[in-house]
């Protein structure tokens, strides 16, 4: 437990992703095979303690400690697992009595045998033997929120780093094996064979797209490419198939392996029985008109699924790509061929919940530009379009991100005329530099004009552009809190930011009211002073569904940052 | 605290028999000690008084006469000029001097270097300041020594149970154990300019490491300090503009600096920070610190509980801190305990930094 909680505190402050390859990396060769399969388990999300709760930690603590020491330690530091971690008392006993640390691997394994009612002496017994990184580790691992910025994909990324795999390979195997994972770690490090899927409906890595560039359109032909429209939904894989006993799995997959499918059971009822494995965007689909992204999330937000909820927001799935069917593996066959066999198979399953993403015709490249721009003249629900898939006609479906096949034109973004705030430093490189940017726009407050705060956003600048607002932040500051700085914002003096974003939602956690999709700085407008910025008046209106464009930007200084 | 401070004039017909409170007194300047006319740490200019230890909150320029140990004026010199009083006078650790009727005695208190804690003695009544204190192990200052006492008067920097300060070589390990793992990148850490430092860098050479150190110009003059102490730290260099990024190697600077437009000429700097506040993560992360470190020049609450006992002290006094959980605890143990409310003390050292206030955003 010891290595793990240094692994998983060390990870905790790290913010550099290459660096928590490193981290992780060098935990996996220096580990033994139980020990970091389970590590792996914990760090993927593939662990569940069910009978861990705070409650019972709150109580543990409680019968050991001094009521308002504990509480006045709790008020200090706010959080549960940590206070506890750190205010649990060094049982008195004898010198040559240390008990022994459990490793992870007897952690795991007791927890999923042991009695709910023999946990309590259990976990006090465990806390007994930790240090206090040990103990806030083994509190956070059970009560499940580990929360330290390491996605499952990194985690891969770091199996495969271990030999010569690429990480689309370790994902390609990983739903056919289980924790510990020493089949995994036997092949990744070149010592065993590759593990075998037993899994009748595994996840395959999906095949994702790059952002297309102005000059792109000079060297691709458009011959070579037909196009889709990009729904503003969940990317998902949607498989289902019999397993030996003849018994049907249907599984929901989310684009990084997750399975989804527990938050959408009336889905994944719809396509048990396809027999294959359809990659496809997640949508609301009422009416047989398709939902704008606010209305899924809506339905995302909900942490039980309820009848009600399933009747109001219908789930559905708009197919674009086949990767497993009649026993075989599809994603070596062309896009046309895929394409023309998953065709036949949404059309023979015949269900409402499954329909095929229909292709934008167009011959020249500015047809197809007319049509991103207006897909409501093409019939398409335009508001839950958020732009055009560029595919090659004759291309495999590959895992990853490959270039030269695929390519993404999103719509152009809303955009916004904001004033900076509030400032805040970075991390890692950015530590010394100014780079978290809260943005407001004017509202009428009851002494006149006021800005009120809409988001909040950290990059869509060069490099050059952070030192000059870094510099402004620094020459212009009107007060200070912790690491964030309080900026002028006057009328007719600030800096005012071109923020491009996706999106507007309503929202009762903001002061605005309102959440922003995927906001970024697309300019600096040092011409601008602030009077001129945009009112929240307008920013009301595209919340409440007018799908105008504040200012459009121009097609030259459109710049798209992912 | 209120009966305490009713005001009993001074004299010796309350010598014998005095209460506590006749003793040391607290005023908006510090505590004073009527019958000596004389401040111990004032926060403001006076004309008598009596030093614990060289860091800013506790050792202020202007006074008229100051009494402390030699380091610790030797501190203040370096920090504030040669004249950074009327005059001075030093007073070695288990010496004692007479002002009036009362006998002050300074003993190692285990902070920083020359730090004292000043036993107060009238007659029968004993009073140790403690200034501020560790018992743990410090290679660059004289060990803490318990002095039985009447009231023991307390820092409570660290007055809560949830600090318990690790093993200081497991914390060194770390931070040798990242240079190893990440050896293209600077480690910038940040230490309070005096003691934090510099018990840093020797306990960086306890545990074997042997190349130079570099430090921040504003740290010159006091490692220098210590070093003419005879405290060995290995080769310490300041950092020149010749140096470049000074990949993999060990920079040290103040607290203030880590984040400062001064670190990006280094090698993708990896940000450590040494106190005892980096016990909290929350602590570490609104500094965006990434590798915390804690080490601290203060005793911890297992060591504030142990010390109280020790000095055998029937009444505690707390200074400034955490006092409410320190009080509390001295409550259960039948000890009568009271927080002085003391302002302006923990501004330097491991004053607890500010904190990101809810700036309202969002």
């Amino acid at each position: 437990m010891n290595r793990f909680a240094t692994l998983i505190d060390r990870l905790a402050y790290e913010p550099r992703r290459n660096a928590k390859l490193i981290l992780l990396r060098d935990y996996f060769a220096s580990t033994h095979d139980t020990e970091r399969g389970y590590a792996l388990a914990a760090l993927t999300g593939s662990l569940s303690f069910k009978n861990a709760k705070p409650a019972l930690i709150r109580t543990l603590v409680s019968a050991r400690t001094d009521p308002v020491l504990f509480g006045l330690s709790y008020d200090f530091i706010g959080d549960l697992s940590e206070t506890a971690a750190l205010i649990w008392p060094a049982a008195a006993r004898p010198h040559d009595d240390v008990p022994e640390h459990p490793s992870l691997s007897t952690v795991v394994e007791t927890l999923a045998t042991l009695g709910k009612a023999e946990l309590p002496n259990r976990l006090a017994a465990w806390l007994d033997a930790l240090d206090e990184t040990g103990r806030w580790a083994l509190l956070k691992l059970i009560t499940g929120g580990l929360r330290i910025g390491v996605s499952a994909r990194l985690a891969k990324t770091a199996i495969a780093a271990l030999g010569p795999h690429a990480p689309d390979a370790i994902e390609d195997v990983w739903h056919g094996v289980s924790p510990p994972y020493r089949e995994l770690f036997a092949w990744a490090e070149g010592r065993g064979p590759r593990p075998e899927h037993s899994d009748p409906a595994p996840f395959r890595p999906v095949m994702l797209a790059h952002a297309i560039e102005d000059s792109d359109f000079d060297t691709l032909d458009a011959k070579d490419f037909v196009a889709e429209w990009k729904w503003d939904g969940i990317r998902v894989q949607a498989v289902s198939a019999a397993d030996e006993d003849g018994r049907i799995v249907t599984r929901l997959y989310s684009r990084t392996g997750d399975d989804i499918s527990n938050a959408f059971p009336d889905l994944a009822e719809a396509l048990a029985g396809i027999n294959a494995a359809i990659d496809g965007e997640l949508l609301i689909i009422r009416d047989g008109a398709v939902q704008d992204f606010n209305t899924l999330q809506k339905r995302l937000n909900r942490t039980a699924v309820t009848a009600k909820m399933v009747q109001d927001f219908p789930a559905a799935i708009r197919a674009y790509d086949l990767l497993f069917a009649d026993g075989r593996d599809w994603r070596e066959a062309p896009f046309g061929e895929r394409r023309a066999r998953l065709n036949q198979i949404v059309r023979e399953h015949g269900s409402a919940r499954l329909e095929l993403s229909p292709l934008v015709p167009f011959g020249t490249w500015d047809e197809l530009r007319a049509a991103r721009r207006d897909p409501a003249a093409l019939g398409a629900d335009a508001k839950a379009i958020e732009g055009v898939m560029l595919k090659r006609a004759d291309s495999a479906y590959l895992p990853g991100r490959p270039k030269g096949y695929w390519y993404k034109w999103k719509r152009d973004p809303f955009t916004v005329d904001a004033v900076l705030m509030y400032a805040q430093r970075g991390h890692g490189k950015r530590s010394s530099f100014y780079s978290d940017y809260t943005f407001g726009v004017w509202r009428t407050g009851p002494h006149g004009d006021e800005l009120v705060p809409v988001g909040k956003a950290y990059f869509g600048f060069t490099d050059a552009e952070l030192r000059q607002i870094d510099a402004f932040v620094r020459r212009n500051t009107t007060n200070r809190f912790g690491p964030v700085r309080e900026v002028t914002h006057t009328p007719d003096e600030g800096l005012v930011f071109e923020v491009a974003f996706e999106g507007l939602s309503r929202s009762t956690r903001h002061k605005s009211g309102l959440a922003m999709r995927f906001p970024r700085i697309a300019r600096l407008r040092w011409d601008k002073p602030p009077r001129e910025a945009d009112r929240i008046d307008a920013l009301e209106t595209l919340a409440d569904g007018a799908a105008m464009r504040l200012a459009v930007p121009s097609e030259t200084d459109e710049r798209i940052i992912e | 605290m209120r009966a305490y401070r009713a005001s009993i004039p001074a004299g010796k017909a309350y010598l014998w028999g005095m209460r506590p409170t006749d003793l040391l007194k607290v005023l908006p300047e510090g505590l004073y000690c009527p019958s000596a006319d004389v401040f111990i740490d004032p926060v403001r200019p006076v004309a008598r008084a009596l030093i614990t230890h060289g860091h800013s909150d506790h050792a202020r320029a202007g006074h008229g006469a100051v009494l402390a140990t030699p380091e610790t004026l030797a501190i203040m010199s370096v920090r504030y000029g040669a004249n950074f009083a009327g005059s001075t006078q030093a007073v070695g650790y288990g010496e004692s001097v007479t002002l009036g009727d009362t006998k002050f005695r300074f003993v190692p208190a285990g902070h920083v270097l020359g730090s004292a804690q000043i036993l107060v003695e009238a007659g029968p009544l004993r009073i140790v300041v403690s200034g501020d204190y560790k018992r743990a192990a410090d290679p660059t200052c004289a060990a803490f020594e318990v002095v039985p006492c009447d009231v023991f008067v307390t820092e409570a920097t660290f007055g809560l149970p949830v600090f318990r300060h690790p093993p200081l070589s497991d914390e060194v390990q770390k931070l040798l154990h990242s240079l190893a793992q990440f050896p293209q990148q600077t480690h910038l850490i940040g230490a309070y300019a005096l003691g934090k430092a510099q018990r840093l860098m020797a306990l960086i050479r306890q545990a074997g490491y042997e190349k130079p150190i570099y430090i921040h110009g504003a740290l010159e003059n006091l490692t220098r300090l210590y070093q003419a102490h005879g405290i060995d730290l290995g080769e310490i260099r300041k950092i020149s503009p010749g140096d470049g990024a000074l990949a993999g190697e060990i920079v040290i600077c103040p607290p203030s600096a880590i984040q400062d437009r001064w670190t990006r000429r280094f090698a993708d700097p990896i940000t450590a920070f040494a106190s005892g506040w980096m016990r909290i993560r929350a602590r570490a992360r609104q500094r965006g610190v990434e590798l915390p470190l804690v080490v601290s020049d203060h005793a911890d609450w297992d060591d504030l509980c142990r010390t109280i006992q020790e000095t055998g002290a029937h009444e505690i006094w707390v200074t400034h801190g955490a006092e409410d959980a320190l009080v509390h605890w001295c409550h259960v143990q039948g000890l009568r305990a009271q927080p002085l409310h003391m302002v302006g003390y923990g501004d330097e050292g491991e004053a607890e930094p500010p904190l990101a206030q809810e700036s309202g955003l969002l």
